[in-house]
């Protein structure tokens, strides 16, 4: 043989891929936690500050009544009283409890829902375009219909919720089925998984991610739901709900009441998604290398 | 476990690890993509299947792994099951190299420590024991198809068949991992149906290399590999023998240019 004598090929060859594997690896460096939350934070803290300027400003020029247009400390005032007695707290604990009951009830139906339609051809045939359908309209639509049904009460509330969530969430699933690399699949099939053990093993994690888009958006699908329902569905033996109080304010001609009320919506949109969606999404995607940072 | 082993004639020889009779394919009423296809596998062997596009390699190793049935033929398998090694490692992403590897383990109900133990041995033997707990994206290409290996290995079919797995690969990679693969198999007693369009490649790794001819695809010529194993891809034998291989491959391609 002309090839050069190996005289030790096996610590040769070991040697060779560890120095291989080396000059691969790429080595990442992380920035300290506080680091990132201060430079994540800063932005949206200026821009929350120019927008109260602009407020202030358009306030003092007084192109609309006090009434009409309150100021943002007439504004703060209002909440800080409204925090005080406990009104907003507990429009903000009634919303939440039913927005997070009518979201869980809305995985329980939309989750086995969108697998079947993922899986089961002559279903998504069958209700698929409905599905889609019923994701763009609006679901205050349904309020009329759920308040002559179900009358004025909760029964009404968690219909339009329901309505309003478990397309998204059963969408989300479907999309996530298509969008499976066949590959995966094969894998599994090579591997010897079939059937529920394929769907456990392969299919399911191979979706997790645009299930969790989904729920994602399932979750503000059930939030604004139950904020349209809540609007109209008022009555005295009703808890208080953030929808609610708006509707109160409304009746008082109160503006810094019903701007209490649309903060307090806002807050629990976005604590929502700051402290449970979007953590569960970057760790997820995070552990797939799917995430740049 | 043998059903399908026939009694052979010749006593001496062992039943082969792969037959394939007559073993002809077309897609619904498409044209006929593999015609009368016989071919074995000795136990053992190193078998390499060379063809340009259009020769049905892939789907060769599909109708053997039996993820597609054969329109026409048999395909006998007595150990009943193969390995399938893809061109991307194909891997998933969402498990750790070392679950990767006992996902396989566990599909065939292997037990949890078993398992884990079984695993880690398995990446030692393609020197990864240290990148068990990495995630896919954080492995190298190279690294990938030596854990795609591990987890071949993993399913213990003896039989393991690639589908053009180092063809993504960069050169340098692809030389180690052709020195990798040539000693697991010396040291696990493997059989190999290895796909491959690199003329080079084929020579360096196979006892034997069988031509296919394209549209539709048939044995065109074997040829035996004579010279010793450790080869290297540079050496003059095996540029040798692929030169001979790339003339045949060549009049191949050129008789369907004159055909159109």
């Amino acid at each position: 043989m002309s090839a050069p004598a190996v005289s030790a090929p096996q610590d040769d060859l070991a040697s060779l891929e560890a120095g291989l594997d080396a000059l691969e690896r790429h080595d990442t460096t992380r920035t300290s936690r506080w680091r990132r939350v201060l430079s994540a934070g800063w932005p949206p803290l200026v821009a929350v500050g120019l927008l109260l300027l602009v407020w202030e400003l358009v306030y003092r020029a007084g192109v609309k009544p006090t009434y009409a247009l309150p100021s943002p400390a007439d504004v703060g005032l209002v909440v800080l009283a409204q925090l005080r007695d406990g009104t907003l707290l507990e429009a903000v604990g009634t919303s939440v409890q039913r927005g997070g009951l009518g979201f869980l009830v809305a995985l329980a139906i939309g989750t086995p829902l969108g697998l079947l339609v993922g899986r089961v051809r002559v279903v998504r045939r069958g209700i698929g375009p409905i599905l889609s359908g019923l994701q763009s309209l609006p679901s205050v639509a349904w309020v009329p219909a759920a308040i002559i049904f179900f009358g004025l009460g909760e029964a009404a509330i968690y219909a339009v919720v329901l309505l309003g969530a478990v397309p998204s969430i059963a969408n989300g699933m479907v999309s996530g089925i298509d969008q499976v690399p066949p590959l995966y699949l094969r894998v599994g099939r090579v591997l010897g998984a079939r059937g529920l053990t394929s769907a456990r093993y392969v299919l399911l994690p191979a979706v997790l991610p645009a299930y969790l888009g989904g729920l994602r958006q399932g979750w503000a699908f059930s939030w604004r739901s139950l904020m349209a329902a809540e609007l109209i569905v008022s009555s005295p033996e009703l808890g208080l709900g953030l929808g609610q109080l708006l509707d109160q304010g409304r009746l008082l001609s109160d503006m810094s009441l019903v701007f209490a009320g649309i903060l307090g919506i806002l807050v629990v949109g976005i604590a929502v998604e700051l402290c449970l969606f979007a953590p569960l999404e970057k760790r997820v995607l995070r552990r797939r290398g799917l995430l740049v940072s | 476990m043998t059903v399908l082993d026939t009694v052979r004639t010749d006593p001496t020889t062992l039943s082969p690890a792969v037959r394939l009779t007559g073993v002809s394919k077309r897609f619904g009423a498409g044209p006929v993509v593999l015609d009368d296809i016989s071919l074995d596998v000795q136990q053992g062997e190193f078998l390499c299947l060379l063809g340009a596009s259009g020769c049905g390699k892939s789907t060769l190793l599909n109708l053997v792994a039996g993820l597609d049935a054969p329109s026409a033929g048999t395909v006998e398998l007595p150990g009943r099951r193969a390995a399938l090694m893809f061109q991307e490692a194909a891997l998933l992403p969402w498990l750790t190299a070392a679950q990767n590897v006992e996902l396989a383990l566990r599909l065939r109900g292997v037990g949890r420590r078993e398992r884990r133990e079984r695993a880690g041995e398995l990446l030692e033997l393609v020197r990864l024991r240290d990148a068990g707990g990495k995630r896919v994206h954080e492995l190298s290409g190279g690294m990938r198809q030596r854990v795609a290996m591990a987890r071949a290995l993993a399913q213990e079919t003896g039989v393991l068949l690639m589908d053009e797995p180092f063809a993504a690969l960069d050169a340098i990679t692809r030389d180690v991992l052709h020195e990798e693969l040539v000693r697991l198999r010396e040291s696990q007693g493997l059989t190999v149906l290895f796909v491959t369009h690199n003329v080079r490649e084929a020579v360096r790794l196979g006892d034997r290399v069988v031509l296919l001819s394209s549209r539709p695809g048939r044995v065109a010529r074997e040829y035996a590999v004579t010279c010793a194993q450790p080869r290297r891809i540079e050496s003059p034998e095996v540029a040798e023998l692929a030169v001979a291989i790339t003339d045949d491959l060549r009049a191949e391609i050129r008789r369907h240019g004159g055909q159109s």
